[in-house]
């Protein structure tokens, strides 16, 4: 039986350790190579764009690396995952750092939470909210493959100060809520890409990995 | 919907086995790190916090070992702290898959290594961590200390002012331990807590001094805490991070379940 292969791209942003633990711990015949060769991933089935850190670094390298070439291949292509600081660089732009041209995979801004932030709901009502939003966090579904097995409202691991604000809404496939509205999820076609976690989020993260392990790239 | 609070079981580790000291002396074996790692990851915890308090340096090589194990098994953020001195410190920690690192002396020593770390992993992963003890006289306007060594040695920086500088510094996080309270279950030093809570604007964690379920939801609504961190209720089987998380949900805060 031939096994399967994911790559988790290495534009040597941080950690990617937690990420592809995660994806093998999911995973039943999928390889799991971390690796920054633009032959292995566009070989591969499932590709991940992981990221942390401030934006303009992360451009930067992927830039230099000319990872966006072989990620704009990709998304043309397969099931591509976007996490965090992935998600964000796939935008058109964000605010981080002054101002970042990022992938423009999707339309939308990434935009600062803001200071100070006033919470709306609960026991946030009137609160200042701290940035980074920091923690568990539920998330809305809308009707997505990758939300298989996972109950609406899951929480999941966040930390991040900057959101996506995605111009075309019917894009969004989890909406997250901390004193604004924001896109925990958004996806068209073959690509997903998430705001938060996964890797990071205990069992519903690691099913969110199962799922985009099984994920064919259709809606 | 809101972020809930989270509750951070603390192992403080010492040649590869966690212990805990009742201020920082008198210690109690609780296990092997991986293991009980593994039980309140079961439990439900939102994080679990390393602390490495290894006398000799020569043991790092047991401690990122352990870390590793750890964070194969164990799909929550996972924060190390203990020894972290250099820029080579934090990088060993991540790839051995940690989170976090939490950073103590070596800010006091130099505060711009804060920075740097910051700069170079991003604020995300560079936690501060601070030993307050409290200075002021009972009835006078509270005013902590941080103090060095397990407590034994004083620096003359207040805690408040140090929160602040560190958080503009760049550190995304701020680990709070009442040392007049650690080990000694009567409760965090709520005072110290929302002191700390309500002037820097990321997140707090409590830290010192829990001995019951109260407690723990009394940090969050008086403290203003954003996470509460205890070590002895989980390790010594008294409650459950479930229990505490139920208790904390009846008192109104909003948790994880």
């Amino acid at each position: 039986m031939s096994s399967k292969i994911c790559a988790v791209i290495d534009y040597g942003m941080g950690n990617l350790h937690s990420a592809s633990k995660a994806l093998e711990h999911v995973s039943n015949n999928t390889k799991v190579l971390v690796t920054s060769d633009p032959d292995i991933i566009l070989k591969a089935d499932h590709v991940v764009l992981p990221g942390v850190g401030a934006m303009r670094d992360c451009m930067g390298e992927i830039k230099r690396l000319e990872v966006d070439q072989v990620v704009a291949e990709v998304a043309k292509t397969k099931p591509l995952l976007g996490i965090c600081v992935g998600m964000q660089a796939l935008m058109n732009h964000s605010e981080e750092n002054n101002g970042v041209n990022c992938l423009g995979h999707f339309d939308g801004e990434v935009k600062f939470f803001g200071e100070p932030l006033i919470g709306t709901q609960g026991i946030e009502k009137d609160h200042k909210l701290k940035v980074p939003h920091m923690g568990w966090n539920q998330v809305k579904q809308v009707a997505h493959p990758l939300w298989n097995k996972i109950q609406d409202d899951s929480r999941f691991y966040f930390v991040h100060s900057f959101y996506v604000d995605a111009k075309d809404k019917s894009q969004v496939k989890g909406f997250g809520h901390y004193g604004k509205d924001f896109a925990a999820a958004i996806s068209q076609d073959n690509v997903f890409a998430v705001q938060f976690h996964p890797e990071k989020s205990h069992t519903a993260g690691l099913q969110l990995l199962e799922n985009f392990l099984n994920w064919d790239g259709q809606e | 919907m809101a972020l809930a609070k989270r509750i951070i079981p603390c192992l403080d580790v010492d040649n590869g086995r966690v212990v805990k000291g009742v201020q920082f002396v008198d210690i109690r074996d609780a296990g092997d790190p991986v293991e009980v790692a593994k039980r309140y990851d079961e439990q439900g915890a939102d994080e679990i916090t390393f602390l490495d308090i290894t006398a000799s340096s020569d043991d790092r090589a047991t401690t990122i070992h352990t870390v590793r194990a750890i964070a194969e098994q164990v799909f929550i953020p996972l924060t190390v702290g203990g020894g972290i001195r250099t820029i080579e410190d934090i990088r060993n920690m991540l790839n051995a898959g940690a989170d976090k690192t939490a950073i103590n002396s070596a800010a006091i020593t130099n505060p711009e290594f804060v920075r740097e770390a910051a700069e170079k992993f991003g604020s995300q992963c560079i936690v501060i961590a601070i030993d307050a003890k409290k200075v002021s006289k009972d009835g006078e306007t509270g005013k902590w200390e941080i103090f060095t060594h397990g407590g034994r040695k004083p620096t003359g920086i207040d805690v408040v002012e140090w929160a602040i500088k560190m958080t503009q510094y760049g550190a995304g996080e701020v680990l709070l331990t009442s040392m007049d309270q650690d080990g000694v279950k009567r409760g965090f030093d709520i005072e110290l807590t929302r002191a700390v809570s309500e002037a820097v604007n990321v997140p707090v964690i409590a830290s010192g001094g829990v001995g019951n379920l109260q407690h723990l939801a009394d940090g969050v609504t008086q403290g203003k805490a954003d996470a509460v961190l205890a070590a002895s209720i989980f390790h010594f089987g008294e409650h459950t991070v479930q229990e505490a998380k139920e208790h904390m949900q009846k008192e109104g805060i909003e948790v994880r379940l």
